[in-house]
């Protein structure tokens, strides 16, 4: 297809400096041309990626992100400038892409990608470049490109190490290559890996990373040099030492490997230990409890904060630190109503998640706003009555 | 002595020490020794079976042990051992 692709003159000079490569040429351009790309994420890693395939020529570029642009972007996502903050970044990333190069199509989706979508936005195009900033994400993108056939250009970071790869790359022998499953077949457990946003990057470090994603994505378009399949680069920004480490299919993926058992996307925040709670929990507002304290109602009142915080200021609450509610079950009533309360409200609907789910309960109240709402619409702490 | 590279999210456990000398000749005494010596790391290799950890990788000079002899692979004087863990920012 790529040979019946024609250029404008302007096209012609824009592209010269690749064209006149001898190992790329007008075919290698050609192929940019024809080539519909998919970038999920427009941060750290998305902004140099797709500064770059905008400028490389890649015919069709689609962006994902649901995410709007913040100050503390701009310290690595150098698409965005003072002006696009505050606006959706797949908006403001379209506009300074076409600014760049007019001569592409740029289709935006802004939505978060989800199990739901994953297979009808990536199926029109032809690699998946993954500049997502969580475990579940990835691992959805990895399995709908398994699903789809697709590949899928790899590229993480965190603070000073950056990652790069090509996942389920077909060879010119029909092969494919491993996936990330191959590489990590489980996430860690959640809050073991902080985030970007938790433990912070170096804004230049997606600038490397996300140029070599570059990279490879056009490789894999125009089968020009050795596609990074197969191999994982790792790169550390303190040291300047990078390595290569060798990849292999891993029989036992669950995916594509011997006995496969996924055969459709999954649930991946499940997957992954980050489920967002979806039932709602009972409530109850710190005026009710109140009403109740006074007119002797009988109910257990439990606190799930850590002994610092009781020994500050308390209610006359049992002392359960969240990490214990499980082990102390047995002592927390079935028959009464039961209240459970924290700071704010977040670590009791933990404890009451926990307490449902493991031992079924169905008598947990959780006090909205925490002891901070008590404090402040009842105004009567033990500790300071 | 073989050499462990420790890669930068897990130097926070390893006194910021990059590389670190091992005496340990297979791969499980290895991660002993690792851990004996920086417990802070026990987490972020071994899981709660006490197996070594599916989100972290163990190289021998850029091979992955999996396909080598798992935690009984051997170590030589200049074998060079990387963890790859999982990171997920972008």
């Amino acid at each position: 297809m790529h040979q019946f692709i024609q250029f404008s003159k302007e096209e012609l000079t824009r592209y010269n400096r690749h064209i006149i490569i001898p190992e790329f040429g007008l075919a290698a351009q050609q192929k940019l041309k024809a080539a519909r790309v998919l970038v999920i994420g427009s941060g750290g890693l998305g902004s140099p990626l797709l500064l770059y395939l905008a400028a490389a020529g890649v015919g069709t570029l689609g962006l994902v992100d649901y995410d709007h642009v913040e100050d503390s972007n701009l310290h690595r996502q150098v698409l965005f400038g003072v002006d696009a903050i505050g606006l959706s970044k797949v908006d403001a990333a379209k506009e300074r892409l076409l600014n760049l190069n007019p001569h592409i199509n740029i289709n935006v989706y802004e939505t978060q990608l989800t199990a739901k979508n994953a297979l009808t936005l990536l199926k029109d195009y032809d690699v998946i470049a993954d500049g997502t900033d969580n475990f579940p994400t990835r691992y959805l993108i990895n399995d709908a490109c398994v699903i789809l056939g697709k590949t899928n250009v790899y590229a993480s970071i965190f603070q000073f190490e950056g990652q790069v790869t090509v996942f389920n790359y077909l060879n010119s022998q029909g092969e494919r290559g491993p996936n990330y499953r191959d590489l990590f077949s489980m996430p860690p457990p959640p809050g073991l890996v902080p985030s970007c946003a938790e433990g912070g990057v170096l804004g230049v470090l997606p600038g490397i990373i996300g140029s070599m994603q570059a990279l490879e994505v056009i490789k894999v378009i125009t089968g020009v040099g050795e596609i990074l399949n197969g191999r994982l680069f790792s790169f550390d920004a303190l040291t300047f030492e990078s390595r290569t480490f060798n990849l292999k299919r891993n029989p036992s993926n669950p995916l594509n490997g011997a006995n496969p058992t996924i055969t459709e996307l999954i649930d991946y925040e499940e997957f992954c230990g980050v489920k967002v709670v979806e039932q709602k929990i009972k409530e109850i507002t710190a005026r009710d409890l109140y009403d109740w304290q006074v007119r002797g109602e009988d109910f257990q009142l439990i606190d799930v904060r850590e002994l610092i915080e009781y020994e500050e200021v308390n209610i006359g609450a049992q002392l359960v630190p969240l990490s214990g509610i499980l082990d102390y079950a047995d002592s927390i009533s079935r028959e009464k109503k039961v209240v459970i309360h924290c700071k704010m409200g977040g670590r009791s609907a933990k404890a009451i998640r926990q307490l449902e789910d493991r031992w079924g309960f169905q008598n947990l109240y959780n006090l909205k706003g925490g002891i901070v709402a008590y404090i402040s619409e009842v105004q009567m702490p033990l500790g300071s009555r | 002595m073989a050499t462990v590279i420790i890669p930068t999210p897990l130097r926070k456990f390893t006194n910021s020490t990059t590389r670190i000398p091992i005496l340990a000749t297979t791969i499980s005494a290895a991660i002993r020794e690792l851990t004996d010596n920086f417990p802070d790391l026990k987490k972020h290799l071994i899981d709660s079976d006490g197996k070594m950890a599916a989100f972290i990788n163990i190289f021998v000079d850029n091979e992955d042990i999996r396909y080598l002899d798992l935690e009984k692979t051997e170590l030589k004087d200049d074998t060079v051992i990387s963890i790859v863990p999982a990171i997920a920012g972008g």
